[in-house]
């Protein structure tokens, strides 16, 4: 029996993505960010964007592309420090952001890719993050309702990947793309090197390709992803 | 006067000896995360032998030298961003691991920055309303959850205005998390009772450490310990 091949091109994959998707990226700062698949999705012009995502890079580094183009209404994130446009939008009222505790927003997305409609926690309790929020009482103690994220798109990027889509990562290029690859109904993964069927150990696949929907294999490594000199 | 020449000792400055100072209270055996900022020069002073597993948040344990540019790995960072390097005996893991560490209390110690700490340890660290607010990151989760919370911090802002006070005028990061404060001028534990000063930075007096925090501070009834 052999697997299906969703190997396809970085234009037809991200040919997908519907204008006003709610989208998934990956990546901690530089590592792990899909800087080709968010490159291509500034290129087709997508509207409307909704994007999840640890950070919001760097000025003029991945996402902000997005961000400086206009094409993203909401950001969902951790933390947008080291982003001077993304602050200046999001002061602007030009970009609606919204904060989310870090592990929490990993246990939402994870939530999300494991069919759990929500997860309780007592993170936040006692801070802003805490307002607005849905409360319930477990064991005397108040607890916060967190939705899980489930989103119409995840954009991931792997170190390999065989054409089934079965995924390895590498090092701290990890953080969110193996949750993520998990909670979207379109999960695109680009990657370092597409190797063939059974190049891939069984033993290193990190996110079983039955999650994965399209696999882009970079032409090349851009400077995107080297080392940032600060 | 002989012409023998003493060596030049070298004055530290107070927030090198407060980050000296707050390496000690790593020991052996500790599973620790530093936060961004100063907390992470803390590094430079753990002794190379001491067994202890340094946590990034972003997804590794077992924290080695940070590393030039040249020799970087584009694919391994710690959570601030530097370009660090593994030890034998490394981990990657993805960041639901990471947190998942962290809040089910395998974390000992934290150390983060701040800019207030109020008396009964609420820490605010993240946001200063209409100047600055990019976003907690894992210091909620950090702050809540490690079994040990320490802060360093400057005693007072640049204007001089004291950072411990009674309550925290900024948004929390978390309530009644911190246990004890590095400053450049005193170790102070939070207590039931309120800022108890452990210890003072070598050359300041019990005087500047009382007008310098905007709360009662309850000193020992023995001498104090210099650092």
């Amino acid at each position: 029996m052999k697997l299906p091949d969703k190997s396809t091109s970085l234009e037809a994959a991200v040919a997908r993505i519907p204008d006003g998707a709610t989208v998934l990226v990956g990546g901690f700062g530089v590592p792990g960010t899909p800087f080709s698949l968010i490159r291509e999705l500034q290129r087709q012009g997508q509207k409307d964007l909704t994007l999840v995502k640890n950070d919001a890079n760097e000025a003029g580094m991945g996402i902000d592309h997005l961000l400086a183009s206009g094409q993203v209404k909401k950001l969902i994130v951790t933390h947008l420090g080291l982003n001077a446009n993304a602050i200046a939008m999001m002061n602007d009222a030009r970009l609606e952001v919204e904060f989310c505790a870090q592990g929490i927003l990993a246990e939402r997305i994870r939530a999300g890719g494991a069919g759990i409609p929500a997860i309780l926690t007592d993170i936040g309790i006692g801070t802003e993050l805490a307002l607005g929020k849905q409360v319930v009482e477990m064991n005397g103690k108040p607890l916060l309702v967190e939705p899980a994220l489930r989103a119409d798109v995840a954009l991931i990027h792997a170190d390999r990947a065989d054409p089934f889509g079965n995924l390895a990562y590498a090092a701290t290029a990890r953080n969110f793309n193996p949750p993520m690859a998990m909670a979207a109904t379109i999960v695109i993964a680009e990657a370092e090197r597409l190797l063939p069927l059974g190049d891939l150990s069984p033993e290193e696949v990190e996110t079983p390709g039955a999650f994965v929907d399209q696999v882009v294999e970079l032409p090349e490594i851009s400077e995107d992803y080297g080392v940032v000199r600060r | 006067m002989s012409d023998v020449k003493l060596p030049e000792v070298k004055p530290i400055d107070p927030r090198t000896r407060m980050v000296a100072r707050a390496a000690r209270d790593i020991t052996p055996g500790m599973v620790v995360n530093l936060g961004i900022g100063l907390p992470t020069k803390v590094i430079n002073h753990l002794p190379a032998d001491l067994p202890v597993c340094l946590h990034t948040e972003n997804g590794m344990t077992g924290i080695g030298p940070t590393l030039p540019y040249e020799k970087a790995d584009r694919n391994l960072i710690d959570a601030g961003g530097a370009y660090v390097s593994p030890v034998s005996g490394s981990a990657y893991f993805d960041s639901v691991v990471s947190f998942a560490l962290v809040r089910s209390g395998r974390l000992d110690l934290t150390m983060l920055g701040a800019f207030e700490v109020a008396q009964n340890g609420d820490l605010a660290n993240w946001k200063i309303p209409g100047k600055f607010s990019p976003g907690a990151g894992g210091a909620i989760e950090l702050a809540q959850k490690a079994r040990r919370v320490v802060v360093m911090t400057t005693h007072t802002d640049r204007k001089g205005n004291p950072k411990l006070l009674e309550r925290c005028s900024l948004p929390l990061t978390a309530e009644r998390a911190v246990d004890r404060i590095f400053t450049d001028m005193a170790v102070i534990d939070v207590t039931p009772e309120g800022f108890a000063l452990r210890e003072l930075a070598e050359g300041v007096s019990v005087t500047e450490v009382i007008a310098a925090t905007g709360a009662k501070l309850i000193l020992p009834d023995t001498d104090i310990p210099t650092f």
